[in-house]
């Protein structure tokens, strides 16, 4: 725990205003954490691309986990890979948010029956903020996820929250 | 009055100023919430295996500076091949005794045999009997 975070029982003028600020900062800086996987990735990239711009929403893809705060999961999760995007989901820095793009990482999509090598959805391992539905999902509806994505940060809060 | 360096002294204390507010205030708003799994060293998602402090054989040390007098040289003589009509007789001679002393030092490595990159000799398997396999041959006269 920190200085500040977790440490008020009841919101107040000062911790509201602070929240505001903080959550502010942190939707309009979603740093990316490339996780490309499978076809999905291709439309991640075409999000990034000139047509879609996914930077003018603060998205800047980084290669290491301790830069980021959000996680795209763009793709099939393999068995063997579940276990890599766990301990790369542990090395981010808090607050963290993950984004699984695609009905592979959804739920295992067309793997759901016959795969034995899928992991039947990524949030058999990591906690998961935004599902985007598609198979691949277009880049717009990655911008959607996105937009959901702050939509829930704008609501965050340094309050200790109650059981 | 503030001099010019009076400037620059200003300039390195707002700069330090600046980069202290900033870990301040990350110290103050930021969560903290370490465990091992977060604090692990390897960031490609793979488990560290072993220790970081390996030792390094120590060849590449005398490959290495043979290598750093050579790119030195290389530096040295672009800038030299640039101007070598104006320089004329004399660069080329004091090129020529800077190459020398290098190529001595060269040949002396080599004659050294520091630039002999020896492999490891593979080891053959060779089993160690304690027993005898073939039992001493009585001589029985044959009749």
């Amino acid at each position: 725990m920190g200085l500040l975070d977790q440490k008020f029982e009841n919101s107040n003028v000062f911790v509201t205003s602070l929240d505001g600020l903080l959550n502010w900062a942190r939707l309009s800086s979603l740093w990316q954490m490339q996780f490309g996987l499978a076809c999905c990735a291709i439309e991640m990239m075409a999000a990034s691309a000139s047509n879609f711009d996914i930077m003018r929403f603060g998205v800047i893809p980084r290669a290491t986990p301790r830069q980021v705060d959000v996680m795209f999961v763009a793709g099939t999760v393999t068995i063997k890979m579940a276990s890599r995007i766990k301990r790369l989901y542990d090395q981010m820095s808090e607050p963290r948010y993950v984004i699984s793009m695609g009905s592979c990482s959804n739920c295992g999509g067309p793997y759901w029956e016959h795969g034995y090598h899928v992991l039947k959805g990524v949030d058999r391992v990591i906690p998961v903020d935004v599902y985007i539905p598609g198979c691949p999902p277009r880049p717009e509806a990655l911008l959607e996820g996105i937009m959901k994505l702050q939509e829930k940060v704008r609501a965050e809060s340094m309050v200790k929250k109650r059981a | 009055m503030v001099t010019e360096f009076g400037k620059a002294f200003i300039f390195i204390l707002l700069g330090a100023i600046f980069v202290a507010l900033g870990l301040f205030a990350a110290w103050v708003l930021r969560p903290r919430r370490p465990y091992p799994e977060k604090n692990a060293t390897y960031e490609c998602g793979e488990e560290p295996v072993g220790s970081a402090w390996i030792r390094l054989n120590v060849r590449f040390y005398v490959t290495a500076l043979v290598f750093l007098i050579f790119d030195v040289e290389v530096a040295f003589l672009f800038p030299w091949a640039l101007i070598y009509r104006q320089l004329g007789l004399f660069g080329f001679l004091e090129m020529a005794v800077f190459l020398a002393i290098l190529f001595v030092g060269y040949a002396y490595v080599w004659v050294k045999g520091d630039l002999d990159w020896d492999k490891p000799k593979p080891e053959i398997p060779t089993i160690k009997r304690t027993v005898s396999i073939t039992p001493p041959i009585e001589s029985t006269p044959v009749s």
